[in-house]
């Protein structure tokens, strides 16, 4: 097998995984439970648990983890070029 | 296959292993797809051109009733998607990009070969599917190549159709951006740090990240506007709940990065033709390299400004209009550093310096014509008439389709192999440089007294300017036909040129002409920067 | 042409059109940002009509293949080629009843008028009706990158199976199938929980 240079060979993270995915599926159930407490709190849960949980798939399912500057650069400046459409954007459809 | 250079087996035009029309369709050779992506853009250029020829010609009492006003609206969308999507925006990266980069770099090929050539098929196929939209069913779209909403969801043309071509062509954009900083990262030279990179590479970088995150924008808002017209889903139709100044926001999005994608690959070509003629280091290299990106970033935040007048909020308009100011700065920088290149230089007067200086005039009228409707009580009387034609055609065509052809002028004699007669380039200068401006310089005044853009008739004042930029057009088109007549000339029987006819540095210069299908015999190890000029004369 | 086998580039490559499908999907969120903040009360109404148990099943569903695909790609590291099938299986399966909850949740609006160009629709404040064209368009472009998805990871089943699958390939599959988990992770909130 050829290893990504990123891994350590004989290492498992397997357990480190279902550790993930646990508390993906723990984090999802607090979501569904703040979302019932009304509008307020949903978009709170929105706004805060779920970029968690992507986080989450992020960095660990997608080793993000491991890898160097570069790639980490190439997932900041897509998000942060999101966040500025978004800005821009709200700056005339919040205000009209 | 019409081979120029019939000689060496150490030619990519006549490489064994890739033999007639297969071995040119079937091709993972970057310069070859290169030479694909000249052939067809070419061809599109002139059908695009032709229109515009017809657009001018309707002007004339004489040729009035030529077409209808709806074959009118027709050819001035039609115009634009085929300049823009087939010409400008695949531009310099799809041509001089795919052909020179891995060169520049010290490589011998791009990074993801097979996916370059599926590039090109996206690109032809959206070609053709655009321009199937100008002969079925619905007849050609009439919205203008901006498609807004909701004209754009009621006109019975093939509105679909065209926006899908137009979405396969951002595919093309897409996937070469994503070679393109690749390649760049992982595949230069030992010894090639980023900042010993060829100015031009610099510019295809920039680019290659808006053309990464940017089109997508264009992607699903081409997407909702035919899920909008076959489906109904309400995003943008007001008659539905939905919102169409959303659609201006989304479209606009990539749109004006677009010509950030544009101009940015050409100024990088202008950094690579002034040194060479001026025999010197280009003046502020990091500065040039530094706006390239500055030029990317802050220019993906000034969309709002081709929305001035559309209804936006006055908190939009203000933060807009400032950072539209703001963008010129870096492209300032880059102008000063250009002048500064050549001042005092050992200048070398051949037709690549001739186009790259007149692409320096022309994208400055351009680039302040556009800061001047920048201001927004300006904008209320420029905003869709013929100023901003002008504004954009200096900065489009007298920029970035200026610097394609300086670049062509420039590269040719590598891609080919053959040299083309000077004299006959300089003579399509003048006719060229002279109509341009009649005709756009014509339309910014035009536009100031108030004549509104994609107008198929107009009032009677404003027809003697009207008259004199068609004659300007006249002029612009037979320049170019000469231009573009030299250049198949010499394709074919052009003297045959050396590996450095023009006394270059970078890298492409020290190979044969045209290049191996290999690049090098052997990579180059990088020890100085791009522009390290020998001391004397040539 | 020397094929230069390197992991990076091709994991650069990935991670950089996965960028793309992320601003895609970012116009989509876009768009319902700007809607909901128009139709806050209509948004509202139309969430109450959407099976929260059915959404919040399909996450729990695509967490897991999720984690069967990193699962997948760890066996393959350690030489596990069986254990790796079978988790590339599982995901398969997974994602497969992915799509037949959807599937199942898309007749349902059918089936009750609900949907863009609907009589039903047309009848209901123009809010609700932005609210389903939303959700159609959005869980619906997410579905055919799930079975764009799907195909990728049968083609790595049968590489596995073949014995030619290397962990640098699986391992880019796996960064889209990744992808196309956190596009839901976003899509609950945003149809089933927060409307």
């Amino acid at each position: 097998m050829d290893p990504s240079p990123q891994t350590l060979p004989a290492e498992t993270r397997a357990a480190l995984y279902v550790q993930v995915w646990a508390a993906l599926l723990v984090l999802t159930g607090l979501l569904a439970l703040v979302s019932r407490q009304g509008q307020t709190f949903a978009t709170l849960g929105l706004l805060t648990l779920t970029p968690l949980k992507a986080g989450l798939v992020l960095y660990f399912f997608m080793h993000l983890k491991d890898e160097g500057l570069l790639l980490r650069t190439v997932v900041l400046v897509t998000l942060g070029t999101l966040l500025i459409f978004f800005a821009l954007l709200f700056a005339d459809a919040a205000l009209r | 296959m019409n081979s120029p250079a019939e000689a060496s087996q150490a030619s990519y035009l006549a490489d064994p292993s890739g033999k007639g029309l297969r071995g040119w369709l079937l091709t993972v050779d970057h310069k070859r797809i290169g030479v694909l992506y000249l052939l067809a853009m070419m061809s599109f250029f002139v059908v695009a051109m032709s229109l515009g020829f017809l657009m001018r010609l309707v002007q004339l009492t004489a040729f009035k009733g030529l077409v209808s006003a709806q074959t009118y609206n027709a050819l001035f969308t039609v115009h634009g998607v085929i300049m823009i999507f087939l010409f400008v925006i695949p531009g310099l990266p799809a041509v001089f990009g795919n052909f020179l980069l891995p060169i520049l770099i010290g490589a011998r090929d791009v990074a993801f070969p097979r996916l370059n050539l599926a590039s090109w098929y996206f690109f032809m196929a959206g070609a053709l599917v655009a321009l199937a939209s100008l002969f079925l069913g619905g007849g050609a779209p009439d919205t203008g190549w901006t498609f807004y909403v909701p004209f754009s969801v009621r006109t019975t043309t093939n509105v679909s159709l065209a926006v899908f071509g137009v979405f396969l062509l951002g595919f093309s954009s897409m996937l070469t951006g994503i070679n393109f900083i690749t390649t760049t990262h992982r595949l230069r030279a030992p010894g090639m740090t980023f900042f010993r990179l060829p100015l031009f590479v610099w510019g295809l970088y920039a680019s290659a990240w808006v053309q990464v995150l940017a089109t997508p924008i264009l992607a699903i808002t081409l997407v909702l506007v035919i899920l909008e017209r076959l489906f109904g889903v309400g995003i943008f139709d007001p008659s539905r709940g939905g919102d169409p100044l959303l659609y201006q926001h989304l479209f606009w999005i990539y749109s004006h990065p677009a010509v950030y994608i544009m101009i940015v690959p050409a100024m990088g070509a202008i950094s690579e033709i002034l040194p060479t003629f001026a025999q010197r280091t280009v003046f502020g290299y990091k500065a040039i390299a530094y706006s390239s990106l500055a030029i990317a970033g802050v220019g993906s935040l000034v969309w709002g400004h081709h929305m001035f007048t559309s209804g936006m909020s006055d908190a939009a308009n203000v933060i807009f209009s400032l950072l539209t100011m703001v963008v010129a700065i870096p492209s300032a920088i880059k102008v000063f550093n250009w002048v500064s290149t050549l001042y005092r230089g050992a200048i070398d007067f051949q037709p690549p310096l001739l186009f790259a200086l007149t692409f320096i005039v022309l994208f400055c009228i351009g680039g302040l014509t556009g800061v001047i409707q920048g201001a927004l009580s300006v904008n209320i009387h420029l905003h869709d008439t013929y100023w901003i034609v002008g504004h954009f055609h200096y900065v489009m065509f007298g920029g970035a389709a200026f610097g394609f052809f300086a670049a062509l002028l420039y590269w040719f004699p590598k891609m080919f192999g053959r040299m083309y007669s000077r004299a006959w380039i300089y003579a399509s200068w003048f006719p060229i440089f002279i109509g341009f401006n009649m005709l756009y310089g014509g339309m910014l005044v035009l536009g100031v007294m108030g004549m509104p853009r994609r107008y198929y008739a107009h009032l009677p004042r404003f027809h003697a300017m009207h008259v004199e930029v068609t004659v300007g057009s006249w002029l612009l088109v037979l320049g170019l036909l000469i231009y573009l007549g030299t250049l198949v000339y010499a394709l074919f029987r052009g003297e045959r040129a050396g590996s450095n006819p023009w006394h270059g540095v970078t890298l492409e210069w020290r190979i044969a002409s045209p290049p191996p299908p290999d690049n090098f015999a052997e990579l180059p190890v990088i020890t100085t920067g791009p522009y390290v000029f020998p001391e004397g004369p040539p | 042409m020397s094929e230069e086998h390197d992991a990076f580039a091709g994991r650069l490559g990935m991670w950089l059109f996965l960028a793309t499908e992320v601003v895609l999907f970012g116009g989509l969120f876009i768009a319902y940002a700007v809607l909901r903040n128009r139709y806050p009360a209509d948004f509202h109404r139309a969430g109450a009509a959407m099976e929260v148990a059915l959404g919040l099943t399909n996450t729990v569903v695509l967490l897991t293949s999720s984690l069967t695909v990193a699962l997948a790609t760890d066996a393959l590291r350690r030489g596990l080629r069986l254990r790796a099938q079978g988790f590339l299986a599982a995901s398969l399966g997974l994602g497969l009843v992915f799509l037949g909850i959807k599937g199942f949740e898309w007749a349902a609006k059918f089936h009750h008028g609900l949907y863009p160009k609907a009589a039903h629709l047309a009848t209901l404040p123009q809010g609700e009706q932005v609210f389903f064209g939303l959700y159609f368009t959005m869980t619906g472009l997410h579905a055919v990158h799930v079975l764009a998805g799907l195909a990728l990871l049968a083609a790595m089943l049968a590489m596995a199976r073949r014995g030619t699958l290397r962990a640098i390939v699986l391992e880019n599959a796996g960064l889209y199938w990744h992808l196309v988990d956190i596009i839901w992770i976003f899509l609950l909130p945003l149809f089933y929980l927060a409307a």
